[in-house]
């Protein structure tokens, strides 16, 4: 069934698809993301309880959703990695940590900034905020550990367990910390109540939500070739690469 | 059959490819030297031989198995004397022999290492920690392993006559050659040239960028 | 099989024996980080019975973190580590008990000392029973994950600093629900629901610890 895959573990199909990919994905990033942003930022009606500061959904629950997601393509790619010995996906991997580290850390200043207003502070140890900021450091820590070794090989089967250990944890620390929140929430604090989302609220964020997924995918395609292109400099197939750009 | 083949063997360090479709048999009674310059992957060949590493691509094989499927069998049969010598500084050498005897489920007496140390030059240090011993006999605690498991067939040595003196390489140039009388086999590298009295193999290894 | 584990577990032994006075470090820096809490926030004994529970947890983890390294560090260094593996036992029970002996030489003594942290940060009587039940089950489940990481980091000249990295974020949710353990008992609330978690979290480690712990060795050797 997944032999279809199996010539993308080569490295320089790899990167060939990438090269095919990269275009569409550009594209659909820019208008997706662009359409999601000004209709959720400019558009939308305001919430009657919060304002316009509510705005900033658009731009926290993407990255919230994402920096959970992209986790869990790291682990994944992590899993093929170490259990079919796959190189590229140990690449895939590297090249998705930093990125997801980056929209952690987005998520967690957009929620900083939405708490402002809500809170009358900066930082509260909202389960979330708390949830997200654990998150930030297990990236941090894939990411440290990885950059550590010299030889990438074993960097990658090192932080792909790591990422393995991290995922299994993930849910524990998840669940742990939401009931770490409720042991200890004073009065004061009000937690974000989900009311169902009015529709005209609900598209624009989807699209954001697509739209930061796309950027995403984009940037992660550009870095695994990168990442690709480095570790493999003196192949033969990236020598002839290097040379026909020059002719260009 | 041969004892121990590898099959198409690539390895690569530091995403260096070190050597690639290397095939390599020996058979009982074998000598095989391999040579090379520093960086050419001969201590990465040996290593990928015991089962320690893995290589990129190829196998390795015992008695025509897969020493991944089968690696308790091989390693029961194996014996490798790395660049580390596996010596505990703290313990004194009749206690590190003791237990890695008995890691390597093999049955010995304290008797027994007494005499192979003593048959090593070692008399009178049995009971001192290894860390006040001299960088040539703590090698030669080590070298006692090729006394102890006599039931080894393949050995790989890597550099086994470092620091030693030339009574000590003496004494193992007739270990080793005993151990090829008897039906064993023997890999391994060394930057002195080789000095028994027996047929080699060779394999060259060759510095890539 | 037997003989050898057994083996590899008096080895280990004999060494901690050797080495007691690097095991003491871990414990005299337990008792010091603890010292330092009632001189910075006072001594209040209400405070300090309040804060407790969570100081003594973080200093069980940050010196549980301090000796680790020594779990497979020297095996590593000097090559004992790879004849181990050379050997027919199979790698994830040789882990297994490396761990155990590790625990029992550098952290059980911390057990030990519990009672008289007990006493310097005013725990009632209740308090310090549940302290020592989540730190009796907490504790393996630290050395447990905690060795997944040092064999990773084993190939590193400085894996200290870069191992805490890795294993505080994980150690939260132990963190968490030991703590409340001993809050509710503080409370005359059962804690049974917090042990039972924490057993949980141990049972899964030493489910799938060995083998990860015996997959980070081998990448060691890479």
């Amino acid at each position: 069934m997944w032999k279809w895959l199996h010539p993308y573990a080569k490295t320089q199909n790899a990167y060939q698809l990438c090269e095919r990919l990269l275009p569409w994905f550009v594209i659909s990033a820019f208008i997706s993301f662009t359409v999601g942003m000004i209709w959720g930022l400019a558009f939308a009606p305001s919430d009657y309880q919060q304002g316009d500061s509510f705005r900033i959904i658009y731009i926290h629950v993407p990255s919230a959703i994402l920096s959970m997601g992209a986790y869990s393509a790291m682990a994944i790619s992590a899993f093929i990695g170490l259990v079919w010995q796959v190189r590229t996906a140990f690449m895939a991997m590297i090249a998705l940590a930093p990125i997801g580290a980056v929209v952690t850390f987005i998520a967690l200043f957009t929620g900083a900034a939405w708490g402002k207003p809500m809170w009358g502070t900066w930082w509260v140890w909202d389960a979330r905020l708390t949830s997200e900021l654990i998150l930030l450091f297990l990236y941090l820590g894939v990411i440290s550990l990885y950059a550590s070794f010299e030889d990438k090989q074993q960097a990658g089967k090192a932080a792909g367990v790591m990422a393995l250990v991290g995922v299994i944890n993930l849910p524990i620390i998840h669940f742990s910390v939401e009931w770490w929140n409720t042991l200890h929430q004073g009065a004061s604090i009000t937690k974000f109540d989900k009311p169902s989302v009015a529709p005209e609220m609900l598209w624009p964020l989807l699209i954001s939500i697509l739209g930061l997924a796309l950027v995403m995918g984009a940037i992660f395609i550009r870095r695994l070739q990168n990442e690709i292109l480095r570790r493999e400099l003196h192949r033969p197939w990236v020598q002839s690469l290097v040379t026909q750009t020059k002719r260009k | 059959m041969p004892l121990l083949s590898a099959h198409q063997l690539s390895v690569s360090k530091r995403d260096r490819l070190l050597f690639d479709e290397i095939n390599i048999s020996v058979s009982a009674g074998d000598l095989m030297y391999i040579k090379g310059p520093n960086g050419a992957g001969k201590t990465s060949l040996l290593r990928v031989l015991t089962g320690l590493v893995n290589a990129d691509s190829g196998s390795v094989a015992y008695r025509g198995q897969n020493i991944m499927q089968n690696r308790e069998t091989y390693q029961s049969d194996l014996l490798y004397f790395g660049h580390a010598l596996g010596i505990n500084r703290s313990l004194n050498p009749l206690e590190n022999l003791m237990y890695w005897c008995c890691q390597h489920n093999v049955m010995t007496t304290k008797n027994a290492i007494y005499d192979i140390l003593s048959v090593l030059g070692l008399v009178g240090l049995e009971d001192v920690p290894v860390s006040n011993l001299s960088a040539g006999q703590q090698r030669r605690v080590a070298l006692a392993r090729f006394w102890l498991k006599t039931a080894a067939t393949v050995w790989i040595l890597d550099e086994p006559f470092t620091a030693l003196d030339v009574q000590g390489i003496a004494l193992l140039n007739t270990r080793i050659i005993e151990h090829l009388q008897q039906g064993g086999c023997v890999v391994m590298t060394s930057h002195q040239a080789l000095d028994v009295d027996y047929p080699t193999k060779e394999l060259q290894l060759e510095y890539r960028i | 099989m037997r003989i050898a584990l057994k083996a590899i577990f008096a080895r280990d032994l004999a060494l901690a024996y050797r080495q007691r006075s690097e095991l003491m470090q871990p414990m005299m820096f337990f008792i010091l980080v603890i010292s330092l809490f009632p001189l910075g926030i006072g001594p209040n004994p209400a405070t300090l019975q309040k804060v407790g529970p969570g100081v003594i947890w973080v200093a069980a983890i940050l010196s549980s973190l301090l000796g680790m390294e020594r779990l497979f560090k020297d095996d590593y260094n000097d090559g004992s580590l790879e004849q181990i593996m050379l050997s027919a036992t199979p790698l994830p029970f040789v882990a297994l008990v490396k761990v155990f002996t590790h625990w029992l030489t550098s952290i059980v003594p911390l057990l030990l000392l519990s009672p008289l942290l007990a006493l310097f940060l005013n725990l009632t009587e209740p308090m310090y029973w549940a302290l020592l039940s989540t730190l009796l089950l907490g504790t393996p489940l630290l050395s447990l994950v905690g060795a997944i990481a040092v064999g990773l980091t084993l190939g590193l000249n400085r894996g200290g600093v870069l191992l805490a990295l890795l294993l505080l974020p994980v150690f939260i949710p132990l963190l968490i629900f030991a703590t409340a353990a001993v809050e509710a008992a503080s409370l005359q609330l059962p804690y049974t629901a917090q042990l039972a978690i924490i057993g949980a979290m141990f049972l899964i480690s030493l489910a799938l610890a060995p083998f990860a712990i015996a997959y980070a060795l081998r990448v060691s050797q890479n």
